[in-house]
């Protein structure tokens, strides 16, 4: 308590002199101060995303494959199924890991195959020997190519990191059109009681430690695949 | 003191001279500016979502004892414990304490500049806990027994042939020096590791105060793994992480992401608002979020330089300078390198014995036109050569411009002294760069250009 005291004590005396406005190099003549937030207007600065939907799946599309993510659109369930099951074979699944939800009980059941439910805890030896993690998400985000998920509607926070490919069930709807709208309908969404993580995943894991050369699958899934109708 | 700058001076000398260094950090950086401006131009306006980033910051950090009153609060509510840290030992003290309390004797590192800062590994390692790093570049250098190189890129100064050799020495196994596999080889070493360790311990990239949660940014998801299995998480972030407002994320994320990496988004961008949490199926049953201060209120309390407090280490001014790619990381001798680490190194730890990193600087600007915050950091470095000779002045600095004055102010001795420096040109010439010449540091790579035995002014005088 007392540390937080002490700190908080110099916080304050330091602030007793104000500092000059950012950004300007000292010219405070030109600053301009309203009181809405500076980034309010976020979505006039950032990458563009197109007017219509149409055009925000291309975006979305055209991201997630510079991302070396797999996005594929059906026009329907069946059809999604249809893939999934392919993806089983090619891969040679036997095992793999998911939640309980409304696309994802579908989706399982039609994989026939065994497996690690994370809805009332899990063995965690078991869900790294999965070959994929199959969850929901909350959105898709046209602006990035990303897919976000939290620890209450992807299975926890374990699932769609730990199995080396991630499977994300969406249904067209759940695409949104830049970033500041996810983190508004995230707000609506679930303040003030939040899930404990919540996050945004952009393309499969990644890194360029050695050499600045792309490697997928460092620690995360080597492959990211959103199935979507 | 000297020390410090003398150890400077040695590596700048050798590094910059070191042909393979600098083709290695050539290639590391080759493609940054090039995807890093690609970035920059999707952006619909990159120059008003800075000064929207930099009004942000300010306001977090123009009022952050409010900021960090309410993130503690929300923090509070959902079951997480904070704590607060005046200095580095305060906070080594109070994780090995926790660690300690936990009974715990392994522990998985996610990238954390904080615990370099405070040099938390070693304090642990010497009570006998195993500390093991998980970022990829990370883990290199720990396995080296160095610091990072640089604050988003650790292991960048190193080739794969060295990783490999690196990895069969310390790991016995490394296929090859493809960095595929290699890559591979430290995902099957950590996989484990994960899994038994008792204790996951993360930094922090942002903080929000309206929802109470910690962002954490990465790309390799270890960070994730991290703060997902270990049934105890500790966070340690310094206390100007904060930002006021949940959706301010929609501005920095893409941003760091940009300035840092040229990335749209970093892969993995997480917000925790708290340990595991009723009816979740797994996380932490415990999180410790650590509050360090480490002098950062000494540089709040310079109104001048406070912007310093904005940076959010995405290491963009440490890969346009010049200064930086030619010495490198680690001759700066500091947690934080590059010109931000000029800047507030003398605010953290002490201005005199670290002045001397405000001159390893060419003032060119390209650091402040790369700062997604628009700090103004190469003003700073002035500043910091004001402050430092100001508050401890060099004797013959200031005698040699009295001199200088004196000679510049009476048009006679302006005269003679030209005739003297042009008699003693051939002397000059003789001795240059060599033990006797008193200009040697300056005169030893560089040229004198000839003096002409008329001056302009001689010349304008005697037109007609
Ligand atoms: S000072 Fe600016 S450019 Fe440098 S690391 Fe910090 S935010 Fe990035």
């Amino acid at each position: 308590m007392s540390e937080r005291n002490n700190i908080l004590g110099r916080i304050r005396e330091a602030l007793k002199v104000s500092a000059p406005l950012p950004g300007l190099h000292g010219d405070t003549a030109s600053a301009h101060r309203s009181t809405e937030s500076p980034a309010s207007h976020a979505r006039e600065w950032l990458p563009s995303v197109g007017a219509s939907s149409e055009e925000q799946v291309a975006l979305f599309a055209k991201n997630a494959a510079d991302l070396k993510a797999d996005f594929q659109l059906f026009a329907s369930r069946d059809e999604l199924i249809i893939a999934l099951i392919k993806l089983r074979d090619t891969e040679k699944w036997s095992r793999v890991a998911s939640h309980g939800g409304g696309l994802t009980n579908f989706a399982n059941k039609a994989l026939g195959l065994p497996v690690t439910l994370t809805d009332h805890g899990y063995n965690v030896q078991e869900m790294e020997q999965c070959d994929a993690g199959i969850t929901e998400c909350d959105a898709l985000i046209a602006q990035t190519g990303g897919v976000v998920v939290t620890s209450r509607s992807a299975g926890g926070r374990a699932l769609s990191v730990l199995p080396p490919h991630h499977v994300v069930i969406a249904q067209r709807g759940q695409l949104v059109s830049d970033l500041p709208t996810a983190f508004a309908n995230l707000q609506s969404k679930y303040a003030p009681d939040f899930p404990s993580m919540i996050s945004f995943i952009t393309g499969p894991s990644r890194t360029g430690d050695i050499e600045r050369i792309l490697v997928l699958g460092a620690h995360g899934p080597k492959k990211l695949t959103i199935l979507c109708f | 003191m000297s020390s410090n700058v003398s150890d400077f001076k040695t590596r700048a000398t050798e590094k910059a001279g070191d042909l393979r260094h600098r083709s290695v950090i050539r290639t590391a950086l080759r493609s940054y500016e090039i995807v890093r401006d690609k970035r920059k131009a999707a952006f619909q306006s990159w120059e008003s979502a800075r000064q929207a980033a930099a009004e942000t910051k300010w306001e977090a950090v123009n009022h952050l004892d409010k900021h960090l009153e309410a993130l503690t609060a929300k923090l509070e509510a959902r079951g997480t414990k904070v704590h607060w840290a005046s200095t580095g030992a305060q906070a080594r003290e109070i994780i090995a304490q926790i660690l300690r309390d936990k009974k715990a004797r392994s522990i998985i590192k996610s990238k954390a500049m904080t615990s370099e800062e405070i040099h938390l590994n070693d304090a642990l390692e010497k009570e006998g806990f195993t500390v093991v790093e998980s970022d990829l570049g990370e883990f290199i250098v720990q396995l080296r027994h160095e610091p990072p190189y640089h604050i988003v890129f650790p292991s960048m100064h190193l080739t794969r042939g060295e990783i490999k050799d690196l990895f069969l020495k310390e790991l016995g196994d490394a296929p090859s020096d493809s960095p595929e596999e290699l890559t591979m080889v430290a995902r099957r070493v950590m996989r484990q590791k994960y899994i038994t360790a008792d204790v996951g311990f993360t930094g922090a990239n942002f903080a929000i105060a309206e929802t109470g949660m910690i962002s954490i940014t990465e790309n390799e998801g270890n960070a994730r793994i991290t703060a997902a299995l270990p049934k105890t998480m500790i966070t340690l972030m310094g206390i100007e992480k904060v930002l006021p407002r949940f959706s301010d994320l929609a501005l920095f994320l893409p941003m760091l992401a940009t300035a840092g990496a040229g990335q749209p988004m970093t892969c993995y961008n997480t917000m925790y608002s708290g340990p595991r949490q009723p009816g979740e199926v797994d996380g932490p049953e415990e999180w410790h979020v650590v509050l360090l201060d480490n002098r950062r209120t000494e540089l709040l309390a310079d109104a001048e330089q406070r912007d310093a407090l904005h940076c959010i280490r995405c290491g963009a001014c440490l890969n346009v300078c010049p200064i930086f790619r030619n010495v490198g990381g680690h001759t700066y001798g500091t947690t934080y390198s590059g010109p931000v680490g000029a800047v507030i190194t003398p605010h953290l730890r002490g201005l005199q014995e670290w002045k001397h990193l405000s001159n390893a600087s060419s003032l060119c600007g390209a650091c402040t036109e790369a700062c997604p915050v628009k700090i103004d950091l190469h003003h700073h470095l002035l500043q910091n050569r004001r402050n430092a000779s100001a508050s401890q002045p060099s004797f013959f600095e200031k005698l040699a411009y009295q001199v200088f004055g004196i000679v510049a102010n009476e048009p006679a001795f302006w005269s003679l002294a030209k005739k003297i420096g042009w008699l003693t040109q051939p002397l000059q010439r003789a001795i240059k760069g060599s033990a006797l010449d008193p200009a040697k540091a300056w005169t030893k790579t560089r040229d004198l250009p000839p003096q002409p035995r008329e001056s302009f002014k001689d010349w304008w005088s005697n037109r007609k």
